[in-house]
């Protein structure tokens, strides 16, 4: 067992250069459109693109749990109602200033996912998904009921925008760079976060959870602090939707606010970075093109889900991708 | 075998019922560091059963075990692999998405304290896959190292089942039928591999293959509904009158 075979080929593989530069300068493109997108478009689209950032930090966030975890959850709508609620009461009603709410609403929000954790991650599978569904049916509930203090179905108002550094983000441009930089962040730290020696690891005990805890990994304590730091991010999305709404009500907290996360990020492939990106993009459009058409704009959201799950089971940006590769493949 | 020193993996009493069927009776093993013990038995003995009781996966009904005189009968799986126990599976337990050295490198990683580290990418560790190309050197794979598991033949998987236990260095490490399916040829090649393991590991196996595994053997247990029928030096075990009767079945 000792003969070393052919040396060179132990060498760690070329990164794949090709197109490389292409790749670089596509995106580029898209980041100058992303920035200068408020230059040419009308405030309709500016905010319609403000609500698809919002939307994908949230998808992004819930993508940690379901595409690398391995754990389908269908109340991660918790963590947005929840941060957002906390920040409007403590800024309209608590007192406190933008700053001290926006950290109350991130911190608290993040203590309670902690918790949450702990119940839900006693079952994996679809026992943990039936956790989550009713742990946030209990916050929605909560939402509706408590009345003296969620203001009920009438819902949260009065809440404002924040002056970051004096600058004014009631106007949609000025609200579009804020969420973009925000937006940035979050995709950033949550792709450091996959790529991470944790995240090789996360995804282990989504593919082998039992080879991972022979292998001395802590199966558990893998997944409660992922479903933290998703919760983290849900809060994070949360604080955003706030803001651009300056209102919150209870369908916020919803099973199909939730489930219009779970879409987003199924259908635009889950487990990549993209995907949750390009599904937001689509339900969000949907949800805002559609609905001036067709009344049962969900009955359509249904039908263009049903079309990716056929023929792109994996996803849009996986699918497009072996697309991609077949067709250029093909070619040559 | 000197008794005075800790056996590596003792077993005391062990009993395990799955409902009213018991799969594990009144079982006692003492293993010392170092042994080659080959466990065999027809199938439904027990014995795979018994593996996952010594790693944590299943709780014995009542019983003791001890990895070097530590009792770890309650102890999580995980917090036993960071004892010195690894682990291979009769029905192999790869990441078939990722590359050779990517499943090599968990089993580095599994025992670092860099398995927590959420800011540095794990591709960035030049160390871990050195080691884990040596790794795979060791089991002939090396060539093959930036190949996902689901490129490679049945046989190539058997190896990097075995390998992703040794890259744990493990004291004692547990075999469950490294030999299954595989053709003549690669018998042997896995054979070579299982007898080159260091001296420092402790080596349980459990086996069908009789010519293959006796020959890697110095003791060997029969367990038959869960009992040990006849435990002891490898001779004597296959000279005993019982288990001709309840293995070799003349």
């Amino acid at each position: 067992m000792t003969d070393v075979t052919d040396n060179t080929t132990i060498a760690a593989p070329p990164v794949e250069r090709r197109n490389s530069g292409l790749r670089i300068a596509l995106y580029a493109a898209l980041g100058i459109l992303l920035v200068a997108l408020p230059l040419f478009s009308g405030d309709f689209y500016i905010n319609l693109a403000s609500q698809i950032l919002i939307a994908a930090i949230f998808a992004l966030s819930l993508n940690l749990l379901v595409g690398y975890g391995g754990l389908s959850s269908l109340g991660h709508a918790s963590f947005l109602g929840l941060s957002a609620y906390f920040a409007a009461w403590f800024f309209t009603r608590g007192g406190l200033d933008h700053t001290s709410a926006a950290l109350v609403a991130l911190l608290g929000t993040t203590i309670v996912a902690g918790f949450f954790g702990l119940i839900a991650l006693r079952a994996s599978g679809l026992g943990f998904l039936m956790i989550t569904l009713a742990l946030s049916q209990v916050l929605w509930g909560v939402a509706f009921r408590w009345a003296s203090v969620t203001n009920g179905d009438n819902g949260l108002s009065g809440m404002t925008r924040p002056m970051p550094f004096g600058i004014d983000l009631n106007g949609p441009a000025a609200f579009y760079w804020f969420s973009l930089v925000i937006f940035g962040i979050s995709f950033v730290l949550m792709a450091i976060f996959t790529e991470s020696a944790f995240g090789s690891a996360l995804r282990g005990t989504r593919d082998q959870p039992r080879r991972m805890a022979a292998l001395g990994f802590d199966v558990w304590l893998i997944r409660w602090i992922t479903f933290v730091y998703a919760g983290f991010w849900g809060a994070v999305a949360g604080l955003l939707y706030v803001y651009y709404h300056k209102y919150i009500h209870p369908t916020s907290l919803s099973i199909t606010a939730s489930a219009e996360g779970l879409l987003s990020v199924i259908a635009g492939g889950s487990g990549t970075l993209g995907g949750p990106v390009v599904g937001s993009i689509l339900v969000v459009m949907l949800k805002n093109y559609a609905s001036a058409y067709v009344e049962r704009w969900n009955m359509l959201l249904g039908i263009v889900f049903l079309v990716i799950v056929i023929f792109m089971p994996e996803g849009l940006v996986p699918g497009t991708k072996r697309l991609w590769k077949r067709f250029t493949g093909g070619a040559k | 075998m000197t008794t005075s020193a800790t056996p590596a993996l003792e077993i005391i009493n062990l009993h395990k019922n799955f409902g009213g069927l018991p799969a594990t009776q009144n079982v006692s093993i003492k293993v010392q560091p170092g042994e080659r013990r080959l466990i065999i038995g027809p199938n439904g003995a027990g014995k795979t059963t018994l593996f996952n009781q010594i790693t944590g996966d299943f709780l014995p009904t009542s019983g003791t075990i001890k990895l070097f005189g530590q009792d770890v009968t309650k102890l999580k799986p995980h917090k036993r692999a960071h004892l010195g126990l690894s682990r291979t599976y009769q029905i192999i337990t790869l990441f078939n998405r990722d590359t050779l050295a990517h499943n090599i490198t968990l089993g580095l990683l599994g025992l670092q304290k860099a398995r927590w580290n959420m800011l540095r990418p794990l591709a960035t560790y030049g160390d871990m896959r050195t080691e884990a190309i040596r790794v795979l050197g060791l089991v002939n794979l090396e060539h093959l190292a930036d190949r996902p598991v689901t490129d490679i033949s049945y046989g190539e998987k058997r190896r990097v089942e075995i390998a992703m236990a040794m890259a744990q260095r493990p004291k004692v490490l547990l075999l469950d039928e490294p030999l299954a399916g595989l053709s003549a040829g690669e018998r042997a090649n896995i054979k070579e591999l299982v007898a080159s393991i260091p001296r420092e590991t402790t080596v349980v196996m459990i086996e069908h293959d009789m010519d293959t595994a006796l020959d890697l053997a110095e003791t060997v247990t029969l367990l038959h509904y869960g009992k040990v029928i006849v435990d002891g030096e490898r001779d004597a075990v296959i000279a005993d009158e019982k288990t001709r009767e309840v293995y070799l079945g003349h």
